[in-house]
């Protein structure tokens, strides 16, 4: 049964894009049939950050409009064949988007993916409520800081109220994801700590994905992080979070830079 | 506490502004002592008589006019006549409800006295009960808020915005399990953050009116 995630968060600049292409990739590698969906209409840049910009031909508005089929928008990924990428329009807005056309886009990609992934555009209005309507799961992206966890907040309550599963009484599977932690301003106490942003939220923790330069050049490169440098400390966390979504038991820890005194002292002996 | 309702020419526009009102806040009037400010209304203005049983039809309870003409029969028998130059204690305004999404549907008979619900309130969620007291069990996060005719009780931490009595109740209290709120008012006296005790922070609190002031004590 293919389960289709959200990846949301209110407040933009948090880093759904990036968490959508490095957990839409680890879940490839584990040999899952997977779709990323850029639903951010007018302002794609999944295809940049999955390295797919050049091949875009048809997308999902398209696809959505039926000027195009399914299977001419999908641009399966260079790297690993299970990964697949829809991208979204750039010279067309989320008006584009019709209800009646997204619910037959994702009832598609159902039959033919075990996990469906959209990375939903930032605000709380038709593009993000577009993006969120169908889906079993919710990973809620937020960074440690107060206006990330409020607009979070907000975004919790339009899962319970806008989408299909909420409004036939059901109750959409929540995860929060944190990400840009950075493990020095929290122990200099510069940052929410993470008690207090799941203390707020009362949602599930899916993982914590510390600050890392690592995002930023995979980011500028054209692939996930999980991709690029899987042992990165970014890209361990990531993949931690792909296999909790799984349904695996994994221990939340913070993972470190493997660089420092303290990185090099306890490095080694992982390694 | 009692309403000014100052009535404006042409009369029956300002009765269909005020049906307007009536219909967004329907309990907005119940028990509400309300005086009449008459002085807004033209000596030979027609239909004077008529205007008293106009606002006994809606359920407006008038004690008094002022301003009223010496020259109109009967409107000395309207409540009775305070001293001119009376005027409200505080500016009331209705809250607007039009952008909240209604919490209860109004079963035909047995209405609740409460309502609880046993969910986080999540911020930009409002919910507004106007017959009686509201229960969350759960926290009420900050940008959301809770309006009740009657108390607020909240299981959990209050980081919103609690508003109780706000039909007229200067009986309703507010209780939380940790006080962390935007505001609280009752009655339409309300403190915001800044105003409250910083030793209260965080702590099971109530909080209720005695007069015109609000008292806001730790419970633990």
């Amino acid at each position: 049964m293919a389960k289709v995630v959200v990846v949301t968060s209110g407040k933009g600049g948090v880093g759904k894009t990036t968490s959508t292409a490095a957990l839409g990739a680890a879940l490839a590698q584990s040999g899952a049939n997977v779709v990323v969906v850029d639903f951010d209409v007018g302002l794609r840049n999944l295809d940049l950050v999955m390295g797919a910009e050049r091949r875009v031909v048809f997308d999902l508005i398209n696809v959505v409009q039926g000027d195009a089929k399914l299977s001419q928008a999908l641009i399966r990924d260079k790297r690993i064949d299970t990964l697949s990428l829809l991208p979204a329009s750039q010279t067309r807005d989320k008006d584009a988007l019709t209800p009646e056309g997204v619910q037959k886009v994702i009832a598609d990609l159902r039959e033919k993916f075990d996990w469906v992934i959209c990375d939903s555009p930032a605000g709380i209005e038709k593009g993000a409520v577009m993006a969120m309507r169908h889906a079993d799961i919710a990973i809620v992206v937020t960074n440690p800081e107060v206006s990330s966890v409020r607009d979070s907040d907000r975004i919790i309550g339009l899962l319970d109220a806008k989408t299909e599963k909420a409004e036939n009484g059901g109750r959409i599977e929540k995860h929060l994801l944190l990400t840009r932690y950075d493990a020095g301003r929290a122990a200099r106490g510069e940052m929410l700590k993470t008690e207090d942003v799941l203390e707020i939220l009362s949602i599930p923790l899916l993982g914590i994905i510390p600050e890392s330069e690592e995002v930023l050049r995979a980011s500028n490169l054209g692939s996930p992080v999980t991709l690029l440098n899987p042992t990165s400390a970014p890209a361990r966390a990531y993949i931690d979070a792909a296999r909790r979504l799984r349904g695996e038991l994994v221990e939340v820890v913070v993972p470190l830079e493997r660089k420092g005194f303290m990185g090099r002292l306890f490095g080694r002996k992982v390694a | 506490m009692a309403l000014v309702l100052a009535p404006e020419t042409p009369l029956p526009g300002w009765l269909t502004a005020l049906d307007a009102q009536i219909e967004r806040s329907p309990s907005f009037f119940d028990n509400r002592p309300v005086v009449l400010d008459l002085a807004g209304l033209p000596r030979e203005q027609p239909d004077i008589e008529g205007l008293m049983g106009q606002l006994e039809a809606r359920g407006i309870r008038v004690i008094g006019t002022e301003g009223a003409h010496p020259s109109w029969q009967g409107v000395e028998t309207w409540g009775r006549p305070l001293p001119s130059g009376g005027r409200a204690t505080r500016e009331v305004t209705p809250p607007d409800e039009t952008s909240r999404r209604p919490t209860t549907p109004e079963p035909a008979s047995a209405e609740p006295s409460g309502l609880l619900i046993d969910h986080p309130i999540r911020s930009g969620q409002s919910v507004v009960f106007e017959k009686g007291d509201v229960t969350i069990v759960g926290s009420v996060s900050s940008g959301a808020e809770v309006i009740a005719g009657g108390s607020v009780h909240i299981y959990g931490a209050l980081r919103g915005r609690a508003i109780a009595g706000f039909a007229g109740n200067p009986r309703a209290r507010i209780f939380c399990r940790r006080l962390d709120a935007e505001l609280l008012a009752i009655d339409g006296v309300y403190q915001v953050s800044d105003d409250m005790d910083a030793k209260l922070r965080g702590r099971a609190v109530q909080a209720w009116l005695e007069g015109e002031a609000m008292r806001i004590t730790a419970l633990d």
